[in-house]
């Protein structure tokens, strides 16, 4: 369903992202890892549309997208989350779903209905599917940092995306809450037949999610594959010599 | 060709005097993110103070120069004091709050400059040196101006060696890039503050006691040269000293070039030229992108709905609105009127201020667009009332869907200055443009037909007017509202959820255009005149203290700040000469005790506390 090929990015001299070719298939759990510095954000913010492709096409589904908006990208079923948790801190957390849905239903020209009576089952329903529910009526500005990553969720989950794209998913959370949140999403993912896309430092969260893996590093591709092919593969081996690959990288 | 180039050089010249003004601005704003307004009256307190000091030296241009030189230091003391004495404890506070607060200092230093000097402009007896010329291709150019140009790179290159070779320079430098991380290695910020402050002070005095042998020292001086350096600073890009120099020269040049070529349009060149700019490169010249202040979430506070009580308070303050022309007499009935209108006003901006997060510091100009375009409707089309009355928002919102298409492209302080910008060039306008507007003169004999008696009009009034900004509020809790206020908290994740900024923030802000616009409307009709004023920043920067009165994070706010300020200020008109100072004095108050406003005072304690609990 998103074809990417030859993706490049330079940034003055600096090679973030150079040819970089994989495609993600519908339903499956795709993880993108690779150092520190490996291109992985640069490359998300280009399917995301959030920085400009120099080179190469982004297909979804047949569509070119490497020139489009975020909203675009959004319409056409693409959500994602946040490196940094991105939500609305002036709003309770059922707001923000509120918000997202009113704009997923392209309500947002409406200055007359009340905005919190709209779409309050939906927003509820996505928040159950979180577990969020407790936390609907406090505002975002207050919440903790692992109920910001599920209510971004959520918030991707509310456009009905058919590929999710996730950035560094549990950065800043416990390692207990990571699997949780992982456990989570493949949950999701499996239900609603979404494919997903995340970059991970978590080696134990990649290997025990990912249904596929791709390893970057210097801005190149350097191997794709399963989990026990991405183990064997030296040259990952080599990126990740000495560090070892359960090492948290943060 | 000539006569070009012998323009050129004095666009040149006035570029010098520019450059003085912006470089202290820019300075002082890349350490301290603070945008001063009162950078302009240190102008003027130069130029006054060297009057003074000028007015009783020898004429010959050694006494000039070492007079020049004690003018900037005595600038240099006054901003210092002013730095240490109030910016020092409000650099914390919002932006907004810092240029209010700071244009509280241009009101009080207004009003002690008039006390002490006098109402009447002061010009410099001039020595045989200043009176010189010199021959360029044939043309007498006066030999001060010379020295003017040279002024400017002179200046340019100092400060530059200053901040190149001393250890000071490297830390002002350092705390342009990051201050917090200059504070954490353990420079003491205060000194390195009040310096820079000192440095801005000094030149913006140097540059005013300069422009004396031109022209003159007035009350008018603080106010016109910031605009042109607030102008400058944005096209340059904010903190960047070589690009004020540029932006000095570019803007010097066609302002001069402007005056022979196009007089009419010549601030609308500039004008057109700094949104061309802004739209390139829409960090200025050679401004950067700023790094973001470390600012806590928490600090935007959730808006929630009016709680029974203050509905039930509300609709009681309806009803004795509506009751009110049976109960009082007219001069309160006037004052009446006056306050449903400044609601209005001060709910538009709120839109803009609040949700929207624009702070914009020339609302006055849709304010001013709306009077103007109800009073040329009836003088020139001889329209009724409503008609008339329709015209205004029409005229208002269009003008500020064109602009707001440039202005929600920006943020933050760039966004206040460029506002504030377009409102002085709307102001110019009326001003200068006297075939149409009537100039200083205004447009007058804008009355009500017979039917609408002050009674009926101050019905009309509240209807319009407490009817907009209830459409207002209820706008802001629509989906239209809530995805403005998804815009403001995270632009980001806005855009990834499907929604248009940009869009978004261009429709608050035809929005709030309109509504002021028909506030503006209404004004004309209320006092039956309208004049150039109405579009001042003085008029602006009564909608934003009634906002910041009234709390920007709450709805009922700016309905509460119109309230009292507008009582307020009819007090001090009333009780004192000296209300400017008055007034300036109050704002400084209100920024100091209650940086959240008095409604924010009273936010629910619950959420206040939870919010608290965070940090």
């Amino acid at each position: 369903m998103l074809v990417v090929q030859n993706l490049t990015k330079t940034f003055g001299g600096v090679h973030a992202v150079t040819d970089v070719s994989f495609a993600v298939t519908a339903g499956e759990m795709l993880a993108l890892i690779g150092p520190n510095g490996a291109g992985k954000s640069t490359c998300f913010n280009m399917l995301g549309g959030q920085i400009r492709p120099d080179g190469g096409r982004i297909l979804l589904a047949g569509t070119d997208i490497s020139k489009a908006t975020p909203r675009t990208i959004c319409r056409l079923g693409v959500g994602r989350t946040f490196q940094i948790t991105a939500t609305f801190a002036s709003m309770t957390a059922r707001e923000n779903v509120q918000t997202a849905l009113t704009a997923h239903h392209r309500q947002t020209a409406r200055v007359w209905q009340e905005a919190d009576t709209l779409h309050v089952a939906e927003a509820d329903a996505l928040l159950a599917q979180v577990s969020l529910s407790a936390e609907a009526g406090r505002p975002a500005g207050i919440l903790a940092y692992g109920d910001l990553k599920r209510l971004e969720l959520a918030m991707a989950l509310a456009c009905n995306p058919k590929l999710l794209l996730m950035d560094e998913p549990t950065a800043g959370m416990a390692p207990a809450e990571r699997a949780g949140l992982m456990a989570l999403t493949a949950g999701l993912a499996q239900a609603r037949g979404m494919a997903v896309l995340f970059t991970e430092h978590d080696m134990d969260v990649v290997f025990g999610t990912a249904s596929r893996i791709l390893v970057m590093d210097h801005g190149a591709l350097i191997a794709q594959g399963d989990a026990a092919m991405i183990r064997a593969d030296p040259r990952v081996r080599a990126v990740y010599l000495g560090t070892g690959f359960s090492s948290g990288g943060h | 060709m000539t006569a070009l180039l012998i323009q050129l050089l004095t666009g040149l010249a006035g570029a010098s005097t520019l450059f003085l003004v912006a470089a202290g601005l820019t300075v002082i704003f890349g350490v301290t993110r603070v945008v001063n307004f009162s950078h302009g009256s240190l102008f003027m307190l130069g130029a006054y103070i060297g009057w003074t000091i000028l007015s009783r030296l020898p004429r010959d241009p050694g006494s000039f120069a070492l007079g020049v030189l004690l003018t900037g230091l005595a600038t240099s003391a006054i901003g210092s004091a002013v730095e240490m004495v109030l910016l020092r404890r409000i650099y914390k506070a919002p932006e907004l709050l810092q240029l209010l607060a700071t244009f509280g200092v241009v009101l009080i230093l207004q009003d002690a400059t008039q006390a002490i000097w006098g109402p009447a402009d002061l010009t410099l007896p001039r020595g045989p040196w200043l009176r010189s010329a010199v021959m360029i291709l044939g043309e007498r150019f006066p030999l001060y101006d010379l020295i003017l140009i040279a002024t400017g790179p002179l200046i340019l290159g100092t400060i530059w060696l200053l901040f190149a070779r001393t250890r000071w320079g490297t830390l002002v430098r350092a705390a342009t890039l990051d201050r917090e991380m200059v504070s954490a290695l353990g420079v003491d910020q205060r000194r390195l503050f009040t310096s820079v402050f000192a440095l801005g002070a000094g030149l913006a005095g140097i540059g005013g006691a300069l422009v004396l042998p031109q022209g003159s020292a007035n009350l008018q001086m603080d106010l016109s040269v910031i605009t042109d350096a607030f102008v400058v600073v944005v096209v340059g890009g904010l903190g960047s000293l070589t690009g004020a120099y540029l932006a000095a020269v570019l803007i010097g040049v066609l302002q001069a070039l402007g005056i022979v070529l196009l007089p009419k349009a010549t601030l609308v060149v500039v004008f057109v030229v700094m949104a061309c700019v802004l739209i390139v490169r829409p960090h200025g010249l050679l401004g950067r992108p700023l790094t973001a202040t470390r600012t806590d979430a928490a600090a935007i506070a959730p808006i929630r709905p009016a709680t029974p009580a203050l509905l039930w308070a509300a609709a009681a303050l309806l009803v004795l609105a509506i009751a009110a022309p049976l109960i009082v007499g007219p001069f309160v009935l006037s004052v009446l009127t006056d306050i449903t209108i400044a609601i209005l006003f001060a709910a538009s901006l709120h839109v803009l201020m609040g949700p929207g997060g624009m702070a914009s510091f020339g609302h006055a100009a849709w304010f001013g667009l709306g009077a103007y375009g109800t009073a040329l409707a009836v003088k020139s089309l001889a329209a009724p009332m409503p008609l008339a009355l329709l015209l205004a928002p029409i005229a208002a919102g269009g003008v500020a869907l064109v602009f707001g298409a440039l202005v929600v492209r920006l943020s933050g302080v760039y966004l206040a200055m460029l506002t504030l910008a377009f409102a002085q060039i709307v102001w110019a306008v009326a001003f200068q443009w006297s075939d149409v507007t009537g100039g200083d003169n205004g447009i007058l004999g804008v009355w009500p037909p017979a039917w609408a008696g002050p009674a009926s009009f101050y019905w009309i009034s509240l209807v319009l007017c407490v009817g907009g900004a209830i459409l207002l509020r209820r706008a802001l809790y629509a989906p239209f509202g809530f995805a403005l206020r998804a815009s403001r908290d995270s632009a980001l994740r806005a855009e990834a959820i499907g929604l248009n900024p940009n869009a978004l923030r261009l429709a608050a802000f035809t929005l709030a255009g309109s509504a002021a616009g028909l506030a503006g409307g209404l004004a004309a009709y209320a006092k039956g005149s309208v004049f150039p004023t109405t579009i001042s920043v003085g008029h602006s920067v009564d909608a934003l203290v009634m906002v910041l009165l009234g709390g920007v994070q709450t709805m009922a706010g700016p309905i509460i700040g119109a309230i009292a300020y507008t009582g307020l200020f009819d007090a001090l008109l009333l009780a004192t000469g000296f209300w400017r100072a008055a007034l300036g004095a109050c704002i400084l108050a209100i920024v100091l005790l209650f940086p959240q406003g008095i409604a924010g005072g009273f936010n629910r304690p619950g959420v206040a506390g939870s919010v608290k609990r965070t940090i």
